[in-house]
C-alpha cells in the first residue's frame, strides 16, 4: 500500500510539473487552446458565407400550388439568393456551363396530384459538383427545406404524402469522400496536439538534460514517458470535446450516431498520435527536429492524402495505397460515418481494428526504439 | 581506519558493435572520497559513468555501487546515488521552489520532509529572495549551486557529477568546490568528471582515461612524482600525447 501510495504521489508530482511547463509558455498555449478554436471557425465561416449567395434554377413541370409553396420556401431561404426559371430539360446544361447556377431544381408532372393520389411526389436535384462542397451542401439544404416542409403537410393528415428528393451530383459522380471539415479538422488538431506537442515536450527534457536525470532518478523510464503523455491525453479531449461543441453549437452539425462510440474512437486515435509523438521524440535531438518530423511526416500527409482536402478516390493508385497506411485516413472515415452518416461499430468495425493495430504497432515500436535508446 | 568502498569496478566493458567505448577498466573508490574521473573527450568517460549510475548495461565485467549489482540492482543503485550533468538540468519554467519540491518528489521524500529540506536549503544557500522566481532568471552560478543541491536531496551516499564546472567563472567554481569538500566531509562520496586540471589537483585520487582504458591512477600528488612534472596539466598531457 505504501509503495503505491508513493508511487502515485510521484505521478501526481510529475503530472503537476508537466502542467506548469504547458501553462506558463503561450506557445504550446496557443497551439492548444486558440488553435482548435481558430481553425473551426475559419472552416466554418468559409464554408457557410459560400452556400449563402448561391443561384439556382427551377424546372417546374407541373405549375401547381404545391410547387409553388415549395418554390417559395426555397427561396426565402437565406441560402439562395437568385433564381432562374427555366422551361425544359434542354436547358440544364446551358445554365450549368454558364457558371453562375450550381444547382437545378425538376419537379416533376403533375405534382400536388400525385402527391394527393398516390401519396408521393419526386423531386430532382441535380447540383454542379465541381465544387463538391457546395455540391454537397446545396443538396443537403434543400433535402432539409423539404423533409420541413413534408412534416407540415403531414401534420393532420393520416396516409403520410412522400416528397421523394432525388440527387444527382453532375460531373464529379465519385463525390465519395467530400470535403467536410469537421471530422479534417478534428483529426488535424487532435494529431497536433498529441504527436506535435508530446514530441516537442520529450525533446525538450533530452535538450536541456533533464530527461538524463529523470532516468538516473528512481523514476522508470515508463513512468517518465507516461507522465509526460497523460496530460496530453487529457488536453486533446479537452480539445475534441471543444470541437464537436463549437460545431453542433454555433454549425448547427448533426452528430447522428453514439457519442460515446466517437468518444471511444477519438480516445484510441490521440493514443496512436501519442505513440507517434514518442517515436518522433526517439529519433530527434532538438525541438526543432521534432517540430520538423511532426510537421513533415505526420500534418502533411494528414493535410493531403487522408481524404481530409483531397477525395481519396481520385489520387492515383500509389497516394492511394499511401492513404491506407495513414492512421488519419481511417479515423476520418469513422469520423465522417459516426457524426455524418450516424452508423455504428456494426459497419466501423473494419476501421476500427485497423486503427486498434496501427495504435498497438506503433506503440510496441515506439517503446522498443526508447529502449533502445537508452542503451 | 579501514574505509569501505562504495564503488568497485572489475574490468568493466561497453561495446557498440565493433567499437570498444569502455575497455576493461577496474577501480575501487572508498567512502567519502573525492575521486577525480579524467579524460579528453570520446575516450570513455561518459560511457563509463553511464554504466556506474544505471542507465546503460555493460558489455563485460562486473562493477558494484552503493554494495549493489550494476547489472540486477540498478533501482537500488538510482536510488542511493545524486547526479548532476554538465547541463545543471533544473526545470527553467519551474520556480526554485517548485524545483526543489518536483526534485524530491521523485525520489520519494514525504511532504514533510521536502518541506524542511527546501527550507534548510534555501537559508543555506540564501536563495530566501528568489524561492518564487522562475530558475530561469538565475545566474548560472546560483543554478549550479541549486541543482547540486537538489541533487543531494535524498542523502545519496555516492554523487555523481559530470563536468559541474563548465562554463562558469573562476570565483563561482571555487565557491562550488567548497561546497564538494563540505559533502565529501560529511561521508558523502564524490565521483567527479572535469576537464580543468586545476580542478584535479583537488580530488583526493584521480584516474585518467585515454582511449577507453584507465591509464593512471592515483594522488595527484604521487601522479606528479611518477611523470616527473609539476602540475597534473603536465601529467595529462603526457598521458593523452601518449
Amino acid at each position: 500500500m505504501g509503495r503505491v501510495g508513493d508511487g502515485m504521489k510521484r505521478f501526481i508530482g510529475f503530472i503537476k510539473k508537466e502542467f506548469y511547463h504547458i501553462f506558463r509558455d503561450r506557445r504550446s498555449l496557443f497551439i492548444l487552446f486558440g488553435m482548435p478554436i481558430a481553425q473551426i471557425m475559419l472552416f466554418g465561416f468559409a464554408i457557410t458565407n459560400e452556400i449563402n449567395n448561391v443561384d439556382i434554377a427551377i424546372l417546374d413541370k407541373s405549375k401547381d400550388a404545391t410547387t409553388k409553396e415549395i418554390i417559395n420556401k426555397i427561396s426565402s431561404s437565406n441560402y439562395f439568393s437568385n433564381r432562374e426559371a427555366i422551361e425544359n430539360e434542354a436547358e440544364i446544361e446551358a445554365v450549368f456551363k454558364k457558371g453562375k447556377v450550381k444547382a437545378v431544381l425538376i419537379f416533376e408532372n403533375d405534382f400536388s396530384k400525385k402527391l394527393i393520389k398516390e401519396n408521393k411526389a419526386t423531386i430532382q436535384i441535380i447540383t454542379d459538383a465541381t465544387d463538391p462542397n457546395t455540391a454537397n451542401t446545396i443538396s443537403n439544404f434543400t433535402n432539409s427545406i423539404l423533409r420541413k416542409y413534408q412534416q407540415e403537410i403531414n401534420k393532420d393528415i393520416k396516409i403520410a404524402y412522400q416528397i421523394i428528393p432525388q440527387t444527382k451530383m453532375a460531373y464529379n459522380a465519385e463525390l465519395k469522400s467530400v470535403f467536410m471539415f469537421v471530422p479534417g479538422v478534428m483529426t488535424i488538431i487532435l494529431m497536433l496536439v498529441s504527436a506535435m506537442m508530446t514530441s516537442i515536450s520529450i525533446t525538450k527534457e533530452k535538450e536541456l538534460g533533464t530527461m538524463e536525470i529523470l532516468l538516473v532518478s528512481p523514476l522508470k523510464p515508463f513512468q517518465v514517458i507516461i507522465g509526460k503523455v497523460v496530460p496530453y491525453i487529457f488536453l486533446s479531449i479537452i480539445n475534441a470535446v471543444v470541437i464537436i461543441a463549437l460545431s453542433i453549437f454555433i454549425f448547427k452539425m448533426p452528430v447522428q450516431g453514439s457519442l460515446f462510440l466517437l468518444g471511444a474512437e477519438s480516445v484510441l486515435f490521440i493514443i496512436n498520435a501519442l505513440s507517434l509523438g514518442i517515436l518522433i521524440s526517439t529519433i530527434s535531438e532538438t525541438q526543432q527536429t521534432a517540430m520538423m518530423v511532426s510537421l513533415m511526416g505526420l500534418l502533411l500527409p494528414v493535410m493531403l492524402l487522408s481524404g481530409f482536402i483531397f477525395p481519396i478516390s481520385s489520387m492515383p493508385n500509389i497516394l492511394q495505397i499511401i492513404s491506407t497506411i495513414i492512421p488519419a485516413t481511417w479515423y476520418i472515415i469513422i469520423l465522417k460515418g459516426i457524426m455524418l452518416k450516424g452508423v455504428g461499430l456494426a459497419i466501423l468495425w473494419k476501421e476500427t481494428l485497423i486503427l486498434l493495430g496501427m495504435t498497438v504497432f506503433f506503440m510496441v515500436l515506439s517503446i522498443k526504439k526508447y529502449k533502445i535508446r537508452l542503451e | 581506519m579501514k574505509k569501505t568502498n562504495v564503488i568497485k569496478a572489475e574490468n568493466l566493458t561497453k561495446m557498440f558493435g565493433d567499437f570498444t567505448a569502455v575497455n576493461a577498466i577496474t577501480f575501487e573508490v572508498k567512502k567519502g572520497e573525492i575521486f577525480g574521473f579524467l579524460g579528453a573527450n570520446g575516450a570513455g568517460k561518459t560511457t563509463a559513468m553511464k554504466m556506474l549510475i544505471g542507465i546503460s548495461t555493460p558489455t563485460s565485467g562486473n562493477s558494484e555501487v552503493a554494495g549493489f549489482d550494476v547489472y540486477k540492482n540498478t533501482e537500488d543503485i538510482k536510488k542511493n546515488i545524486g547526479y548532476m550533468s554538465q547541463k545543471f538540468a533544473l526545470y527553467d519554467d519551474l520556480t526554485v521552489k517548485e524545483n526543489i519540491t518536483f526534485f524530491g518528489g521523485i525520489y520519494g521524500l514525504s511532504r514533510t520532509q521536502i518541506k524542511e529540506k527546501r527550507t534548510a536549503l534555501i537559508n543555506e544557500l540564501g536563495l530566501q529572495k528568489v524561492t518564487n522566481e522562475l530558475v530561469s532568471s538565475l545566474p548560472l552560478g546560483w543554478k549550479q549551486k541549486l541543482a547540486f543541491s537538489v541533487a543531494l536531496l535524498h542523502e545519496p551516499k555516492i554523487i555523481f557529477l559530470d563536468e559541474p564546472t563548465g562554463g562558469v567563472d573562476p570565483i563561482t567554481r571555487r565557491q562550488f568546490w567548497e561546497m564538494i569538500y563540505k559533502t565529501a566531509y560529511n561521508g558523502t562520496t564524490v565521483f567527479v568528471t572535469t576537464h580543468y586540471m586545476d580542478e584535479a589537483e583537488y580530488c583526493d585520487r584521480v584516474s585518467i582515461m585515454v582511449d577507453g582504458k584507465i591509464e593512471a591512477l592515483d594522488t595527484p600528488k604521487e601522479l606528479k612524482k611518477q611523470y616527473k612534472v609539476a602540475s597534473m596539466n603536465d601529467v595529462f598531457l603526457k598521458l593523452a600525447r601518449g
